[in-house]
């Protein structure tokens, strides 16, 4: 492969993003549906139920699900326009293959998937067998999920397998694995109204998880006090309690200055300490230093902030603490976390109703995803690759020789780096946009077109897609049956609400197809996705996430049933760590000594200024989805800069301005959003779109050397006010990377 | 039990327009969103306020209508204007106190919120209130909010000497019983203090 087959304006010409803006018939033509289908939102982890409405077997609209028990029919802005991406005018409907002189160009399934297989063998054949890599992502189902990750181990055979849950939730779930044993949420969320005390760190609640703001609220009318921690006033932090305006990375700070308070007034649980952890005395001697004083210049913030979170905090009867990617997307994001868990365990506040710890996925199935082996490092059921037990385990339910696994692989960001030196030669991609979400936006683009060979499956031209060889027309959620796994630990199933459009073919089928291909058809020969998830349930027993005691059946009935659940009589487990049982074998949690250092590129005089990353409500994820519905496009059309008004003043910035923001690695041009809810060092621009307008052109390539997540929260820029950007690129749609 | 009512909570309001966004489908004005919502500054504060029609017991802008186009249904839903009826002056979009009814060029007429009268009717929540992830807006009984909200749900306002009473409710302070807009003469407000900013990180990160 080499450089992108036509211009983008061509290829945005034809295959979007284009804008999707009425249901299918039009708005006056709707009539009444032939059919409502209770299914979930498939944009973020809190899955929330919706029911789409079907006439002439086409998708026209929703009905909110209000027997649903975690949102009871509440919905964000991208769950009520979901339906729109639905007969959509990009969506693929035949497989396309690269022409240098004349683009993309239709070809059958049969030549596309053969095509593919070869290549497959060639390159492992000449380069090595790890040398085609698969990259998948956490939005797909937990059977997709699970198939992924043993297309890749039994039928490819490469070690380096990979998916976009690495720029998710893999710090979160390192640092809850080390200290409380199991990588899940602690606590279903109907435990948050019952919480006297919460403390939300790094966690745009409101446009991240919007629906999470009615147990928040909810927790407030029942008396709750509300810490907020963010280098932003977000809409959550402003009518906090106590809102923190932290600096980006500064959060251990905040935890250790408040663990040091709580220690010096005896508001830590010495007896539980004593008897259900082990670990304390590391983590004491580290907070001993953080007098309020030190705490505080690590923070940034008025030392008299962590002395009242601390006063919340400490002496609360109950008390529940929620983080995400604001304190998880950095090089320390595993520490980060770990501090944050600290503060819980020290309490004991864990393990009972109204008091526990939950981490908020980000993306669809965050969650399960991350569960069924589809991690270069892990097997189905949460289970570690390196572990001899579970590779026999595993080798057994696949029905090949344990010698056969390959061992663990490289992560996203590193097999990016092995594509750019030419380690890695062949990808096949699935559910992942990494020419939009992957760090130092460049360096990962120009990997992309370094492939030999390079195929994408998915069901609109992703930014990505440009770049491929081949392009095969997957399917929509709502177009195939599955499970995920929602921000508590719940599996919930999704119905098949309508069959693929003529052309595309449900994702599943396709792998299964290149299996077979690939010489295993016989380990692949599943006649649904049913079969998959009983073959899951098989591969996950006995493992931490045991889904051995779910069936499809039991989800209907019960509105979902929470891992693990073991038997199928067992209730599931909505609260871990009931009676202070944590995950370790020795049933104790293990705290985790974590001091505060510095992010990979702090701000200095050359870059003087922080930018931090994160999204907007009405967008999901790279926006292959969300920038091709047209309502959510007109909420927030391009991506802006936030920034305070007396930085912008110093740099003789107004509101509406474009800014050029530049990094060591790469810039992008955008309009200036003036508001005083920033911190003056720091500014802020949301990630969804490409191009020129990708945030990430200036994001930094540096990873947590534990979870491996990129540090997408602080990077050292400069900012400073620029022409208006004209040319081929500046002129497309915003939609599509342009600026208006 | 009493019968299920409309009631607003400005203070929990996330500003993410699921109500805008959800207004659109519903049945009776596809495609057209007719609920609002007001982004009150911006540049100092995140702070957002949806605005449904309040559906006044005796509707002002039904009052001043010339062409008498506005009607209530039984259940005192305010509806919008009668097609044939409305002459587009926007007599109703000057008079109404909460800012409601806007005159559409396009259709010619005034329109505006009727509590999704064609979901209310048949035993559904509006489209509005049904998907609001905060609360803010919800449709439920009089006892259920008392029991799970803090405040006081009120429908009296005051407009100067103009006394207003609403099918909608909002939420307040309890020892707030109406809501009071009144005119804030400007000689009172030079004798005050500058207004404070507490949106403003800068000046957060400066209190010691």
């Amino acid at each position: 492969m080499a450089r992108l087959p036509a211009s983008i304006p061509d290829l945005v010409a034809q295959f979007g993003p284009h804008l999707n803006r009425e249901p299918a018939g039009g708005w006056t033509t709707r009539g009444e549906p032939d059919r409502i289908v209770p299914t979930h939102c498939c944009f973020c982890g809190q899955q929330c139920g919706i029911q789409l409405k079907v006439k002439d077997e086409k998708i026209v609209g929703f009905e909110p699900w209000e027997e649903f028990p975690f949102n009871k029919g509440k919905l964000c802005p991208k769950g009520v326009k979901r339906y729109m991406q639905d007969e959509h005018p990009d969506r693929l409907l035949t497989p396309l293959i690269r022409d240098e002189a004349r683009g993309f160009q239709p070809i059958d399934w049969d030549t596309a998937l053969d095509r593919t297989a070869r290549e497959i063998r060639r390159i492992q054949s000449a380069y090595g067998q790890d040398a085609f890599a698969v990259l998948t992502g956490a939005s797909l189902t937990n059977e997709k999920a699970y198939l992924m990750g043993k297309f890749a181990r039994v039928a490819v055979r490469t070690a380096n397998i990979d998916y976009n849950g690495r720029l998710c939730m893999v710090s979160a779930a390192a640092a809850s694995k080390k200290i409380l044993g199991i990588d899940r949420s602690a606590n279903p969320w109907s435990d948050i109204p019952k919480a006297k005390v919460i403390l939300v760190a790094g966690a745009n609640i409101a446009e991240c998880a919007p629906i999470t703001t009615d147990y928040l609220w909810q927790a407030r009318e029942n008396g709750a006090k509300l810490i907020v921690l963010d280098p932003r006033l977000t809409p959550i932090a402003r009518t906090a309690d106590l809102f923190i305006p932290v600096r980006p990375g500064g959060d251990i700070g905040v935890f250790y200055g408040m663990l040091h308070i709580m220690v010096q007034r005896g508001w830590i649980n010495r007896e539980f300490i004593a008897a259900h952890t082990t670990g304390w005395d590391a983590v004491e001697a580290i907070v001993e230093r953080y007098t309020p004083e030190y705490a505080a210049t690590v923070a940034s913030v008025p030392a008299s902030m962590i002395v009242r979170a601390a006063e919340l905090w400490g002496p609360a009867d109950s008390s529940f603490l929620l983080h995400a990617r604001g304190i998880e997307h950095h090089s320390k994001g595993v520490e980060n976390c770990m501090a944050a868990i600290n503060l819980v365990v020290a309490t004991g506040r864990i393990g009972r109703e109204g008091c526990g710890y939950a981490m908020i996925t980000g993306q669809g199935n965050g969650q399960g995803a991350r569960e069924q082996g589809q991690k270069c490092d892990q097997l189905p059921g949460a289970r570690d690759l390196e572990n001899p037990a579970h590779r026999e385990y595993i080798a057994g339910v696949w029905r090949v020789e344990e010698s056969t696994i390959p061992h663990t692989g490289l992560s996203a960001v590193p097999l990016l780096e092995a594509i750019h030196d030419g380690r890695i030669k062949g990808l096949l991609l699935l559910c992942f946009n990494p020419a939009v979400s992957l760090p130092d936006g460049d360096f990962i683009r120009e990997a992309l077109t370094r492939l030999e060979f390079f195929t994408v499956i998915d069901f609109f031209m992703s930014e990505t897609a440009r770049y491929a060889d081949l392009v095969l027309p997957g399917s929509l959620m709502e177009e195939d049956e599955g499970t995920t796994t929602n921000v508590e630990g719940r599996v919930i199933h999704h119905r098949q609400v309508v069959r693929p459009p003529a052309g595309a073919r449900q994702d599943w089928q396709i792998i299964c197809d290149l299996a077979k291909r690939l010489g295993v058809g016989d380990k692949f020969a599943y006649e649904s996705t049913h079969d998959i998830f009983e073959e899951l349930r098989i591969a996950s027993k006995g493992g931490v996430a045991d889904y051995a005691g779910i069936t499809w059946e039991r989800i209907d009935r019960e509105m979902g049933v929470f891992w693990p659940c073991p038997e199928l009589d067992h209730p599931g487990t909505p609260r871990l760590y009931e009676g202070w049982r944590f995950g370790h074998p020795d049933g104790k949690a293990h705290f985790q000594p974590a001091d505060w250092r510095p992010a990979a590129e702090e701000p200095d005089a050359d870059y003087p200024i922080v930018l931090t990353t994160g999204r907007v409500v009405s967008q999901y994820l790279s926006g292959t989805q969300t920038r091709r519905i047209g309502a959510l496009v007109d909420q927030y059309p391009q991506p802006q800069c936030e920034i305070h008004p007396r930085l912008a003043g110093s740099l003789g910035i107004a509101d509406g301005d474009v800014v050029r923001v530049e990094s060591r690695r790469g810039a992008i041009a955008v309009r200036a959003q003036v508001v005083k809810t920033i911190r003056p060092d720091t500014v802020f621009v949301p990630y969804h779109w490409p191009l020129d307008r990708s945030a990430n052109n200036c994001t930094i390539r540096a990873i947590d050397p534990i979870s491996k997540i990129p540090e997408f929260k602080i990077c050292a820029v400069r900012v400073s006010k620029a022409p208006a950007p004209s040319g081929d690129i500046a002129a497309l749609e915003p939609a599509a990377g342009g600026i208006r | 039990m009493s019968e299920l009512a409309f009631f607003i909570d400005y203070s929990r309001c996330i500003g993410c327009q699921a109500c805008v966004q959800a207004c659109e489908e519903c049945d009776t004005h596809r495609g057209r969103s007719l609920i609002h919502l007001e982004t009150i500054e911006r540049r100092d504060s995140v702070q957002t306020a949806p605005q449904v029609c309040m559906h006044c017991e005796d509707p002002i802008c039904a009052q001043v209508c010339p062409a008498d186009a506005i009607k209530q249904t039984a259940e005192g839903v305010v509806q919008s204007s009668l097609k044939p009826r409305c002459i587009g002056c926007s007599n109703c979009v000057l008079a109404c106190p909460f800012g409601v009814p806007k005159y559409d060029g396009e259709a010619d007429q005034m329109m505006k919120c009727d509590m999704c009268y064609d979901r209310t009717s048949t035993g559904r929540r509006p489209m509005c209130a049904t998907v609001c992830p905060s609360g803010a807006l919800a449709f439920t009984t009089i006892e259920e909010i008392m029991r799970t909200r803090q405040g006081r749900a009120v429908n009296d306002w005051r407009f100067g000497d103009q006394h207003v009473r609403t099918k909608v409710f909002v939420l307040v302070p309890t020892e707030v019983t109406h809501v009071n807009v009144a005119i804030i003469p400007l000689s009172s407000l030079r004798r005050s203090q500058p207004p404070a900013d507490p949106y403003d990180v800068a000046a957060l990160l400066e209190v010691h």
